[in-house]
């Protein structure tokens, strides 16, 4: 099939209907994902096509949709569950914790855990408190989960299938303000593992490296700084736990500078990770120390604030800037 | 007061719902869900043997005029948001008489904790309605300070609120006050773990509170059959305390059960469940479509009973308001559309740093250095600009 040109949206969207299709196991769970196809219509339609059986709207309640996602693991199906918004995966934070990352392990490896959980994340769409947020640090810090977003079309249906057909629990972290943002998607060819990163745009003065919503921010920026003669590499991580840190590295090998952008804050975040990790390998190649660009230690603002907090093109080029001042 | 186990429940939705052999057991069919009731859709007073009420002509048009009054503010507030004034609105619209029935059967002294839609309860509360409007636009999380009215922040998070009412009841138990309080939560916030826990806890405590469900019959698109297989009120049993159904479209019974249930709270006699059944006129919020998921007809069915309308009809029949009382009411639900309105376009968007005010109460070294970092950052600009 040739390649075709869709939302994230649709992209995920196609790839939930390709995997009930393809694994009667595979089951979606959640709230409103069934006549009204969610709040964001990632899954509509789906109910109308596979049934109640196997598109299942759930009680309002997150411990019990992740609880009994793993009941019905245990018994050999494999949901995808769907939280409805970022803020309100924390009802089910104990199940995900406590259960779900740690069973295969107590289990000596003779249970798995195929469960995936969505999570449409991130700020930008002017919603009220807790539609917003960026919690992605608190999953990646616990081991056995698996945590990743798609920032692209093609990745949204790739990396979806990738997920369903893992035997680990991944958190599937959606950029909510990236839902209808279209790209190319070929669904023949199949891309490499999940946990890889990708290089959005090539460069040699800069490595930034993103994530979900915050990869076409550095693309923007990149271009912005293009113009004023700045080569920036632009690495899309994909996956961030566990994070593919030989493709940083490579990266930074050639630029020589890094900085991280994401819309968590920055403190404990994903970027600290980063910067220690490439501090350490890359400390000879360094001309800069790593710099960091996201979200600061206060509750995410009102909708009004929130230009103010999310990274945009100024404060990602400005970082740039500092770093190609040392 | 009375728990009625055995009331029987008509399935609101027609058979061509699927999967029906795999829904519940329905009840038997034609039988109308047991409610008290005290004032009927065809606006003709009634009696319910456990709860009577005696309300003087003043007290039944400041009823009256509370559900107008808030009915004319939630319009102004849905139109502000289609003007892009706002960011979100969550209507009450038909859910008025839940709510100032209940509202008003409050003390000054008892303390509520609401959801997101209470804008009725929050108006008998005094708090000024267009503080309500703050969440919605984008400019705060809160906008009202909650011990000045005792009314307490909306909480998005779904269930949370009925754990904190809960705590603060055990608390007004233990200074041996004789306030109660009251939460308020949907009939979809009854399936969370965080609502049982807050029924065990008043219950095993004793708590003066009161569980006050508004069963809007839907949790965004999802019928309250996905959340429960007997009628919620019944629920209150398995935790040792009583519950009621009450017609959440009645004011009069609303104001009686809450009452009753409060003073039951004070007398140190613990929490009651009261479901308000009731209906949800609009969609879920101003975002949420409910043409993909409910008939036109359901939400034509529960026109009929609405809840102003049979007010209305009582004052009217028994001569309690006349021709000019309508229209002068109608005049100050202008007034106040026309403030809301006003005071929602002049609100300023916050000032850039308030991004950090109040993340601590004692301040914090790492707030306070991001804080100078943005405001130099920011100022670059201006200097820029110059
Ligand atoms: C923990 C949590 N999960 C999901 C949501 C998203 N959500 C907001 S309102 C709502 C439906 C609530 O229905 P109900 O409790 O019946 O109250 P209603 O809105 O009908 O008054 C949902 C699913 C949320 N706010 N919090």
């Amino acid at each position: 099939m040739a390649a075709e040109k869709m939302s994230i949206a649709k992209a995920l969207n196609e790839s939930l209907r390709k995997a009930l299709e393809t694994d009667p196991k595979v089951l979606i769970m959640g709230e409103d994902v069934g006549k009204l196809g969610g709040v964001f219509r990632i899954t509509d339609g789906l109910q109308k096509d596979f049934g109640e059986d196997r598109v299942i709207d759930t009680p309002l309640a997150e411990s019990g949709i992740v609880g009994t996602a793993i009941g019905l693991a245990l018994r050999g199906y494999r949901p995808i569950v769907e939280i409805q918004f970022d803020g309100f995966v924390f009802p089910a934070y104990d199940q995900i914790v406590t259960q779900l990352a740690k069973m295969h392990a107590r289990a000596l490896g003779k249970i798995k855990m195929p469960v995936v959980i969505r999570i449409p994340y991130g700020g930008g769409i002017g919603a009220v408190e807790h539609h917003s947020e960026s919690p992605e640090a608190l999953f990646a810090h616990v081991a056995g989960l698996k945590v990743v977003s798609p920032s692209n079309a093609s990745d949204a249906y790739w990396m979806m299938q990738q997920a369903v057909q893992s035997d680990d629990p991944i958190i599937f972290f959606e950029p909510k303000r990236r839902y209808w943002d279209k790209g190319e998607l070929d669904t023949e060819s199949i891309p490499g593992p999940l946990h890889k990163a990708a290089v959005a745009r090539e460069g040699s003065d800069l490595t930034l490296v993103a994530y979900g919503p915050m990869v076409k921010v550095c693309l923007e920026a990149a271009a912005a700084a293009q113009e004023e003669g700045k080569s920036i590499e632009v690495l899309d991580l994909r996956s961030m736990s566990p994070i593919d840190f030989d493709a940083v590295q490579t990266s930074v090998e050639k630029t020589r500078r890094l900085v991280v952008v994401h819309e968590a804050p920055v403190f404990y975040g994903s970027g600290a990770e980063i910067a220690a990790r490439i501090t350490e390998r890359c400390f000879y190649h360094l001309e800069a120390p790593v710099l960091r660009v996201g979200g600061y230690h206060a509750p995410y603002p009102p909708a009004r604030l929130e230009d103010e907090y999310l990274p945009g093109l100024d404060r990602v080029l400005d970082a740039v800037d500092r770093s190609l001042a040392y | 007061m009375t728990v009625e186990s055995t009331a029987a429940r008509k399935p609101r939705r027609s058979s061509k719902r699927t999967s029906a052999a795999k829904t519940p057991a329905k009840t038997p069919e034609g039988s109308e869900p047991q409610l008290v009731q005290l004032l009927t859709p065809e606006g003709e007073r009634v009696e319910h043997p456990d709860f009577e009420i005696d309300l003087s002509a003043d007290e039944l048009r400041g009823l009256y005029r509370d559900m107008v009054l808030t009915r004319r503010f939630d319009a102004e507030a849905t139109a502000l948001q289609r003007q892009g004034e706002l960011g979100l609105w969550a209507s009450l619209l038909g859910q008025e008489a839940a709510q100032i029935g209940s509202g008003r059967a409050l003390r000054d002294d008892d303390y509520v904790f609401p959801t997101y839609r209470e804008h009725g309860v929050a108006w008998c509360r005094g708090v000024d309605p267009t503080n309500l409007l703050g969440m919605f636009r984008g400019v705060n999380h809160g906008g009202w300070d909650p011990n000045t009215n005792n009314f307490h922040l909306y909480t998005i998070v779904i269930g949370s609120q009925t754990l904190h009412a809960t705590g603060y009841a055990m608390g007004v138990a233990k200074d041996g006050a004789d306030s109660a309080v009251i939460a308020y939560f949907g009939d979809g916030a009854s399936s969370q773990g965080d609502v049982a826990e807050a029924f065990t806890f008043s219950a095993v405590y004793n708590a003066p509170v009161v569980f006050f469900c508004q069963n809007n019959q839907w949790a965004i698109s999802e019928p309250t059959e996905k959340q429960t297989r007997v009628p919620l009120y019944q629920r209150a049993q398995g935790f040792g305390f009583p519950g009621v159904r009450v017609d959440g479209n009645d004011v009069l019974a609303c104001l009686a059960v809450t009452k009753s249930a409060l003073e039951r709270a004070r007398r140190g006699e613990g929490p009651t469940l009261v479901e308000a059944f009731t209906y949800r006129m609009g969609a879920h919020t101003t975002s949420d479509d409910p043409t993909k998921y409910r008939a036109d007809e359901e939400r034509a069915s529960w026109e009929a009973k609405d809840p102003i309308l049979r007010l209305r009809t009582y004052l009217e029949k028994q001569d309690l308001a006349d021709a000019a009382y309508f229209t002068a009411l109608e005049e100050e639900s202008e007034t106040l559309g026309k403030r809301v309105r006003e005071a929602v376009r002049a609100m300023p968007d916050p000032d850039r740093l308030a991004i950090f005010d109040h993340a601590y109460a004692d301040g914090n070294p790492l707030v306070d250095e991001e804080r100078a970092q943005f405001a130099a950052y920011q100022a670059s600009f201006a200097e820029e600009g110059n």
